[in-house]
């Protein structure tokens, strides 16, 4: 450890100090700090659950899974809600997707470098930050009362389409653009087309990362509420939207209304329809991870 | 003056006044030379005197390169490359590339090869096609037992050939090669070369290169360039014992570069 220097530049200069002993623990001290800055998420998120499940889980059953609202809190129930947020999940993916991928292709594959494109990227980046009851006010104006499509399913999960698009063209970006150049130049070597290269190069390998986006970017629409409440989107809901044109509910404005009920059994109710929202996010995540491991194990 | 060969034999490759730029700077220098067929070209010369961008202009990579531009004329069998109508994914198919890093697809060493005659629309038996390519690479008996497993767990010289296979998989008539070798290990070095010696009786092969005994070993001619002038080109054996330019022998003796 402490040998005396010897050979190198005549014996050494003597003018090193290695700090040995302070680096080491600066090493060990800043470890420490990240342990420390896990260790407050995972705190805060297990109280968090500890509660919910505490306050809720005894509401939990099939019956408060198949049952409608109700003004008395032992026989209320959540499907409406959930079925509605299984309703707008589904046609926000199948909107928010698509267009959100096709849009992050055109600006790193075909898109030219200039102040059109610039300005284009920059705006995505700004509207990923617009807080999202703006979201429902443009929801509002355009699909509820422009398009006519009323307060309805399809209007809330355009809505949030929009919402998440930015975060989802963004995300598919840094997918797009962590393929290394070389693969595109070995495709084009071959003779493949612009077209070629990104379909089989391009994309494939770029699928993890977009997923990983998408699936964060819909979690996040799953838990929203603000924009819905915004677009008209009801807080007692006695049938189960059939197309996505009835009215509906789901399932934060349903935990909200419940929330703000003076009879303390609605908490209760609150804390299980949580549990509910939080096994639909964990399943979402988690066939998320199973698609993305799937992709990535083809290689 | 300097000292240009006019190659015997049919010429295959042809720049004529060839320059580029890539915006104000000018990368090659009104260069002219002739590629002879079924030969091995090699192109020295320090870092950034033109080599790599002279060769990417005979496969059109360059048009890939934003702000890169062409005057003067690159021929192949005659033909202007750069010619409207000339369709530069039609020239990269016939015209193929090996690249400095070896670059394969993250996809298994069958697919690696199958990826071009696929989208090339390859009529054939594929597996034979695919074995044919990979004993061409001379990597065939490397990898004939695990075709399905990925080429990214090859080592650095067998990807390096495995990519030479990619290439000539889709059949074409000039092979390309920027520094193939200089990422590779002394051994698989060898290999590449015994590889390049064998392939020069079916293509042309042109191979950019800083290391002027893998010039030396692999190449019928050489060409010497310097700060986007092309200074000598002749018989390799010539321009290394016998070079007629000062700058030529400045360089290969090592003195700059």
């Amino acid at each position: 450890m402490n040998r005396p220097q010897q050979g190198g530049l005549a014996g050494g200069t003597g003018l090193f100090n290695t700090r040995q002993q302070t680096r080491k623990r600066m090493g060990s001290a800043f470890a420490v700090l990240c342990f420390l800055a896990t260790a407050v998420g995972i705190v805060f998120l297990a109280v968090l659950l500890i509660d919910i499940v505490r306050d809720g889980a005894g509401r939990l059953s099939s019956a408060f899974l198949s049952g409608m609202p109700s003004r008395f809190p032992a026989r209320a129930g959540i499907k409406p809600a959930l079925v509605g947020s299984l309703w707008t999940l589904g046609i926000t993916a199948l909107v928010s997707f698509p267009l959100g991928v096709g849009t992050a292709i055109w600006l790193e594959e075909y898109a030219p470098n200039n102040r059109f494109t610039r300005l284009i990227q920059t705006n995505i980046a700004n509207l990923a930050g617009v807080p999202s009851i703006v979201y429902g006010i443009l929801g509002l104006a355009v699909f509820v009362r422009l398009f006519a499509f009323g307060e309805c399913v399809l209007a809330g999960a355009l809505t949030l389409a929009l919402l998440i698009l930015p975060v989802i063209i963004i995300s598919s970006q840094e997918a797009i653009r962590a393929v290394p150049n070389s693969i595109r130049l070995g495709a084009y070597a071959l003779g493949a087309t612009r077209w070629e290269t990104i379909r089989d190069q391009v994309l494939p390998l770029a699928l993890p990362g977009v997923l990983t986006g998408t699936i964060l970017a819909l979690s996040r629409a799953v838990g929203e509420a603000a924009p819905l409440i915004m677009i008209g989107a009801l807080a007692f809901v006695p049938f189960v939207p059939k197309t996505p044109l009835d009215e509906f509910t789901v399932i934060p404005i349903q935990i909200f209304d419940w929330i703000n009920r003076p009879q303390a059994g609605f908490h209760e109710v609150a804390a299980a329809a949580s549990i509910v929202l939080l096994i639909a996010l964990l399943t979402l995540n988690g066939t998320a991870i199973l698609l993305r491991n799937r992709f990535s194990r083809k290689r | 003056m300097p000292s240009i060969m006019q190659p015997p034999g049919e010429i295959e490759l042809e720049a004529k006044e060839l320059s580029v730029y890539y915006g104000s700077s000018h990368a090659v220098k009104g260069v002219s030379i002739g590629i002879p067929d079924r030969k091995v070209v090699a192109f020295i010369g320090p870092s950034g005197c033109g080599k790599s961008t002279l060769l990417r202009c005979f496969n059109r990579m360059n048009d890939l390169i934003p702000g890169a531009r062409i005057e003067g004329q690159a021929l192949f069998q005659g033909d202007d490359l750069y010619a409207p109508g000339v369709d530069a994914v039609e020239v990269r198919r016939r015209i193929g590339m090996v690249f400095q890093k070896p670059n394969p697809f993250p996809k298994s060493i069958y697919d690696n090869v199958a990826f071009g005659p696929r989208i090339n629309g390859y009529r054939g038996k594929m597996d034979e096609l695919v074995e044919r390519s990979l004993r061409h690479a001379a990597l065939w008996e490397e990898v004939k037992d695990r075709l399905d497993s990925s080429a990214l767990a090859l080592s650095g010289g067998q990807q390096q050939r495995l990519c030479i296979a990619r290439a000539l998989a889709v059949e074409p008539e000039v092979l390309l090669m920027d520094e193939p070798a200089s990422a590779l290990d002394p051994i698989a070095t060898q290999k590449i070369e015994d590889l390049i010696y064998e392939l020069k009786q079916n293509y042309t092969v042109v191979i950019v290169t800083h290391n002027m005994q893998q010039a030396a070993r692999v190449s019928d001619y050489t060409a010497f360039l310097y700060m986007g002038d092309l200074i000598e080109y002749g018989p390799t054996q010539q321009l290394f014992t016998n070079p007629r330019e000062e700058q030529t022998e400045a360089y290969i003796t090592g003195r700059f570069g």
